[in-house]
């Protein structure tokens, strides 16, 4: 027994000399927009239960890169760090995913050398890791992704649900609009409108919008238009949606590589939302047809 | 005068239900937000919202249950006429939620299905699978979409509110906020300003709220006047998840399934748990409470796990505190299907399977009740008197409070599922009162006047700003300050108080801003500077912390999540019956000279120093009479049986009403 204890006490003081070791990470960072991106080099005390978030916050405290020069924080945006408000969204060793749950123990398993974050590259840069993701919240207006109520005063219960329709419905309504679906989608492209120096705030925020409304909706909108629509009160202007799901930057864009789907960090079923309005806009255009 | 504009800080339950009831009603809404409003802290909400429905009204509970809980579980703390309010508006809510399009889960019938919660004996609460704070804050940040999409509202998302702007009469006329990517100030002019920013978590460090949650706006509200209400209670969670970012809460349910707490005998024990005998292992809770084991109510864990590791030394490890959680003596198949949601949790963020390896956890900071102090008007049946000016208005005219950020509604502890609610009921509440005001808030003189005012408070801000940026030599890194701060207050403002701890953590405070002065910026720039505006946000976390550690060291009693051990009432001792009854009579007269003197909140307002002062307000507990809380008291039946005896002799009618209210146990 004592000699178990001693084998565990020697192979601990072999873990704690991991413990005092250094994680290399390597940034992608970006003064501003429009300016030349940029590698630096990090050193980051290894510690466990690490997440990119707390390496991060390691590397503002410190604002030291590797080479030992003074350098500005490296600026990222997150809030709830568990999850569920969508800010985190990086690259973390090239694929899109979440800060805050991408653990530093199981990235050092895919790769020991170092690791590597970069900004989303879908979505225009605003300094270092913070990108613009205006976007992502014009697409839930262009298909109208909420219950046309009358309005909020009181008038009872809303409509009886099934369960089985929850159930449908929950997953989807999870979407953290956190844009590793876009991110991954080979269809949606980067749109960054800069502001012309005669151009006033209302002028540029006009412009910006129609260029954001020529370009795909991508699987996060779509897979909110699918559960407006599957709502009671909320299909009520299904046909509404149906039209913006189908027209320029809709769901015939969609390229059916189905990457959405495998990076989403909520397991959203976001193809078969997809299927669901392939569908939907099927029908209602032959619907369309004899109605004219 | 233009159509009038209300300017509303912070998106999350109450800034989103405020945005759109004032919307519905015609007024256009400036809805300043540190982060998207989609991404606030509401998302992180899990268990549900309280209300009564037509299924617990039909095994007696009733809006006056639901109000009396919330009283009791908040210790009395709390005025009782918005309490009474709240409770009366609860099925209007959950019906407009379920209207919006939560999904919320449901019977086999369809109806909505409704659990049960702590501090209640009804299954009063509706819940949207495990994400019930973030489906409800979706179903309003669509609604307030719909409104922006047609022009009532206007979105400043990646704002900072500054300071409100205030007229030489006192009355609050707009605010100072800044854009945090490009940095530039902006001055908004409002007929009235609602604050929604939430709770302060981040002064204690590491919490489970989010890192927006500094509570800076709160702050730079209360140093330009409003008061602060009950700012010493704070709620801390017994079992959470400690992370070096962030502490995740790990629900109740992992020890109502069989989990047990314990801690190696040997201090700092190195070998893994699973190798560690029966014998040396010490299950403290069950050890200290034979009758609940690890079920305790929340404070008692709360408190026993803290002192453990803090007075006892027993923490599981040395530099982070700890204890186990252990669940790995049940079959797996058990823990998946009775735990699975909450274990890929710890899954997803330890990288740990709780199945095999026991848990490490700790409580952690989770809700402010204080906040704020703010107003009401008293209706003539208990209530608030619905459009009154004064509804949630704090000491600053013009400035309204809403949310975790006010002070009203949970009393020294706050019931499970009830922040959902009072944010939304607030947040609707407020909108009709604000409108109210805009009357009261004529008569400013002309327009170069009031340009000004707002020049001069943003040529304020501007060269405030400035002067960090230019700051050069300070030797103080303020994500260092921020971690000292947090240290100072989970040691003394949390779980268990002590006064010689508290003066002490307050000097500390007080030197820990003066270091703060100190500091020097790693980035100068003027561009999405989150450095400055990090700096400037724990600049204004030391005022709270002023406030949370001057409350809870001036008030020598124990309330709620406030406990003093110095000036606990320990239960009956005697063994004879008559040394019993003697005890439980003296209990009840210790009991109520504590009413007394200490059913009070306390209000801070800032001094001309920078220190608190602190004075005390009586609590309108005009309907529903006081009564002690007796959980896992020695002796609790005997006291009880005092004490209603004593309201029966008194008047007729309380001591009816005393007997006809459960001693509900277990609150919090």
């Amino acid at each position: 027994m004592i000699r178990a204890v001693e084998t565990d006490v020697a192979a601990t003081d072999a873990d704690s000399s991991v413990a005092v070791k250094t994680i290399r990470v390597r940034v992608l960072r970006q003064d501003a927009p429009g300016r030349e991106s940029y590698w630096e080099r990090h050193d980051v005390p290894y510690e466990p239960n690490m997440n990119i978030i707390s390496v991060l916050q390691k590397i503002a405290a410190k604002a030291t890169s590797a080479d030992g020069r003074a350098v500005p924080p490296v600026a990222w945006d997150c809030s709830c760090l568990e999850e569920v408000c969508g800010s985190c969204t990086m690259l973390v060793n090239g694929r899109t995913r979440m800060a805050c749950s991408a653990l530093v123990d199981k990235l050092l398993v895919e790769n020991a050398d170092e690791i590597v974050i970069e900004p989303m590259t879908k979505f225009p840069v605003v300094r270092d890791l913070v990108v613009d993701r205006r976007r992502l919240f014009r697409s839930l207006e262009r298909v109208k992704a909420w219950v046309p109520v009358d309005g909020s005063y009181d008038q009872g219960p809303g409509p009886r649900i099934s369960p089985k329709e929850q159930e449908d419905a929950y997953p989807l309504s999870t979407c953290i609009s956190c844009g590793c679906c876009l991110e991954a989608c080979p269809q949606f492209t980067k749109i960054e409108v800069i502001r012309r120096d005669d151009e006033s705030q209302e002028e540029f925020d006009a412009r910006r919008k129609a260029a954001f409304d020529k370009g795909f909706l991508g699987a996060h909108a779509i897979s909110q238009a699918m559960l407006f629509n599957a709502h009671p009160t909320g299909g009520m202007i299904a046909d509404e949606r149906l039209k913006a799901v189908t027209s320029q930057g809709g769901i015939q864009m969609c390229g059916n590589a189905q990457n959405c789907v495998a990076v989403c960090p909520k397991q959203i079923p976001l193809t078969r939302s997809i299927a669901r309005a392939g569908r939907a806009a099927t029908l209602w255009a032959i619907k369309r047809l004899f109605d004219r | 005068m233009s159509q009038p504009r209300v300017l509303v800080i912070g998106g999350g339950l109450a800034g989103l239900s405020a945005t759109m009831r004032l919307a519905e009603l015609g007024i256009g809404v400036d809805l300043v937000s540190l982060v998207p409003v989609k991404r606030s802290h509401s998302v992180c909400a899990q268990g549900g919202i309280n209300s009564v429905n037509s299924l617990t009204r039909q095994q007696g509970d009733s809006e006056w249950k639901h109000f009396d809980d919330t009283v009791y579980g908040g210790d009395f703390l709390q005025h009782q006429p918005p309490v009474k309010e709240m409770a009366e508006w609860g099925p209007r809510i959950i019906d407009l939620m379920d209207r919006l399009g939560v999904p919320f889960n449901r019977t086999p019938e369809g109806f909505r299905d409704q659990r049960r919660f702590g501090g209640t004996l009804y299954k009063r609460t509706a819940f949207a699978g495990a994400t019930t704070g973030q489906q409800l804050l979706y179903a309003l940040d669509e609604q307030v979409r719909r409104y922006e999409v047609e022009g009532k509202v206007k979105k400043w998302e990646f704002w900072d509110f500054l300071e409100p702007v205030l007229d030489e009469s006192g009355r609050c006329r707009g605010a100072i906020c800044q854009d945090l990517v490009t940095m530039q100030f902006r001055a908004f002019p409002a007929d009235a300003v609602i604050l929604a920013s939430g709770g302060c978590g981040l002064l204690y460090g590491r919490s489970t709220m989010s890192m927006v949650c500094t509570g800076s706006a709160v702050s730079r509200a209360y140093q330009s006047g409003a008061a602060y209400g009950n700012g010493e209670f704070i709620q801390v969670h017994p079992t959470a998840i400690p992370g070096a970012d962030k502490l995740r809460l790990m629900s109740e349910s992992a020890r109502g399934e069989g989990g047990r707490v314990w801690v190696p005998r040997i201090p700092q024990d190195s070998r893994d748990p699973r190798q560690i005998p029966e014998a040396e292992r010490c299950y403290f809770l069950e050890e200290r409470y034979p009758k609940y084991g690890n079920l305790v109510p929340r404070d008692i864990a709360t408190r026993e796990i803290f002192d453990i590791c803090t007075n006892e030394g027993l923490s599981v490890e040395k530099d982070r505190l700890c204890v186990y959680l252990d669940l790995t003596h049940l079959s797996r198949e058990t823990l998946d299907r009775k735990l699975g949601g909450i274990l890929e949790i710890y899954e997803k963020f330890q990288g740990v399977d709780p199945r095999s390896v026991p848990m490490k956890i700790f409580p952690a900071v989770h809700y402010s009740m204080g906040g704020l102090w703010v107003d009401y008007e008293r209706s003539g049946s208990g209530g608030m008197v619905e459009g009154s000016p004064r509804n949630h208005q704090t000491t600053i005219p013009g400035l309204y409070a809403i949310g975790e950020c006010d002070y009203q509604y949970h009393g020294a502890n706050r019931l499970g599922a009830n922040s959902l609610l009072s944010c939304i009921f607030s947040g609707l509440f407020v909108a009709p009162s604000v409108i109210s005001s805009f009357d009261l808030a004529r008569g400013w003189g002309g327009g170069g006047h009031s340009g000004q005012v707002f020049e001069r408070a943003t040529g304020r801000q501007e060269e405030r700003h400035e002067s960090f940026l230019s700051r050069r030599g300070g030797r103080e890194n303020p994500y260092s300050l921020h971690g000292e701060l947090g240290d100072i207050m989970t040691r003394a403002a949390t779980v268990v108080r002590r006064n010689d701890q508290l003066r002490k953590a307050y000097d500390d405070v007080c030197r820990l801003e003066e270091r703060w002065r100190e500091c020097s910026l790693s980035d100068t720039g003027n561009w999405t500077n989150q450095n400055v505006v990090f700096t400037k946000s724990l600049g204004d976390m030391f005022p709270i912390a002023k406030v949370i550690l001057k409350g809870a060291l001036l008030r020598d009693e124990c309330r709620g999540a406030h406990y003093k051990p110095e000036f606990a009432m320990p239960g009956i001792a005697a063994t004879s019956p008559d040394e019993q009854r003697r005890e439980a009579e003296a209990w009840c007269d210790r009991f109520e000279r504590n009413t007394a003197k200490w059913l009070k909140s306390s209000i801070a307002k800032v001094g001309p120093d920078g220190h608190p002062e602190i004075s005390y307000e009586d609590v309108d507990s005009s309907l529903i009479p006081p009564r002690p809380r007796l959980y896992g008291l020695v002796g609790a039946e005997l006291i009880e049986e005092v004490w209603k005896e004593r309201q029966a002799a008194r008047t007729p009618a309380s001591a009816e009403a005393a007997g006809r209210q459960p001693m509900t146990v277990g609150a919090g």
